[in-house]
């Protein structure tokens, strides 16, 4: 069996994932919550943990506000 | 730059939260007037340049400028998310630390610049159709091509008779083509949530056609 993983992962599609806008309208409450407890962030909000495993620029974007909000000055 | 007066601040927009005293500072400087106002503004505008900046850095990978021009992006970058956070500091809810909610801005900004310098690059090609770069896109080895040249052939098949034209032109763009979405949101004049829910939506009638076809199985993907 070969390794087909990366496009089953591809093509998986979480009936959770609320899609760009509405993960990125409340990225701001999501990384305030994620910056000290990561893990409550994705039970609070799984619609938007589902998005930002699923879409790479908004994830981009989560990490690059979690990096602001710890250090701003960077 | 010029930095509008107190625009979107009244009432009717007050937050339904309790600031926390340094948002509570911000948004009394912010929505002020004269020299606190000023020197507020030129505040969040310092710590919006830095942020663009360490946003700037963290995709090198992906803009690959530097000197004046990473300088300029920078800038920009700053300047435009200053405009957009005054323009909207009444939508402010107090649901998060200001600064996050301010910083969000920025990071969108450089999201969507580094998405439009991406065709600065005139080698770069959205309709192209090179079928051969599809196993490399999933990691596929030539060494192992007996066992997934059947699988690849089925996704291309699929891509050409299940997809619509526009989820199709996103897949060759996205997929074979490997353009970034925030690039292609500048091509094609949308947003991000319109090209991600086509290719969502594309992916699942692709994964239903592999699935029907015996090639993968129903939820075999990792979840987490």
């Amino acid at each position: 069996m070969s390794d087909w993983s990366a496009i089953d992962r591809f093509l998986h599609t979480d009936p959770r994932d609320v899609g760009c806008e509405e993960a990125m309208g409340i990225l701001h409450v999501y990384v305030d919550l994620a910056v000290t407890d990561p893990v409550e962030a994705a039970r609070r909000y799984p619609g938007v943990a589902a998005h930002l495993r699923a879409c790479g620029p908004c994830e981009q974007d989560f990490e690059g506000l979690l990096h602001a909000v710890r250090d701003p000055t960077e | 730059m010029v930095v509008p007066v107190n625009p979107g601040v009244d009432g009717s927009h007050a937050s339904p939260r309790r600031l926390d005293p340094e948002s509570d500072a911000w948004v009394r400087s912010l929505g002020g007037v004269g020299a606190e106002r000023e020197a507020a503004l030129s505040r969040l505008h310092g710590l919006l340049l830095r942020v663009a900046r360490g946003e700037l850095r963290r995709r090198a990978g992906q803009l690959r400028v530097e000197g004046p021009e990473f300088e300029d992006l920078a800038h920009q970058a700053a300047d435009d998310a200053l405009l957009a956070i005054v323009g909207k500091l009444g939508q402010f809810r107090a649901e998060s630390q200001f600064t996050t909610w301010a910083y969000r801005f920025v990071v969108f900004e450089v999201s969507t610049k580094v998405g439009r310098h991406f065709w600065r690059d005139p080698e770069v090609r959205m309709d192209a159709e090179d079928w051969d770069r599809l196993p490399d896109r999933f990691g596929l080895a030539p060494a192992t091509q007996s066992e997934w040249r059947e699988l690849m052939d089925a996704l291309r098949h699929a891509v050409d008779t299940e997809l619509t034209d526009h989820q199709r032109q996103v897949f060759v763009a996205l997929v074979l083509n490997a353009v970034p979405l925030d690039a292609l949101v500048a091509r094609l004049g949308t947003n991000r949530n319109a090209i991600y829910k086509t290719m969502f939506d594309a992916r699942r009638k692709l994964r239903a056609a592999l699935v029907a076809g015996g090639y993968l199985h129903q939820d075999t993907a990792g979840r987490s």
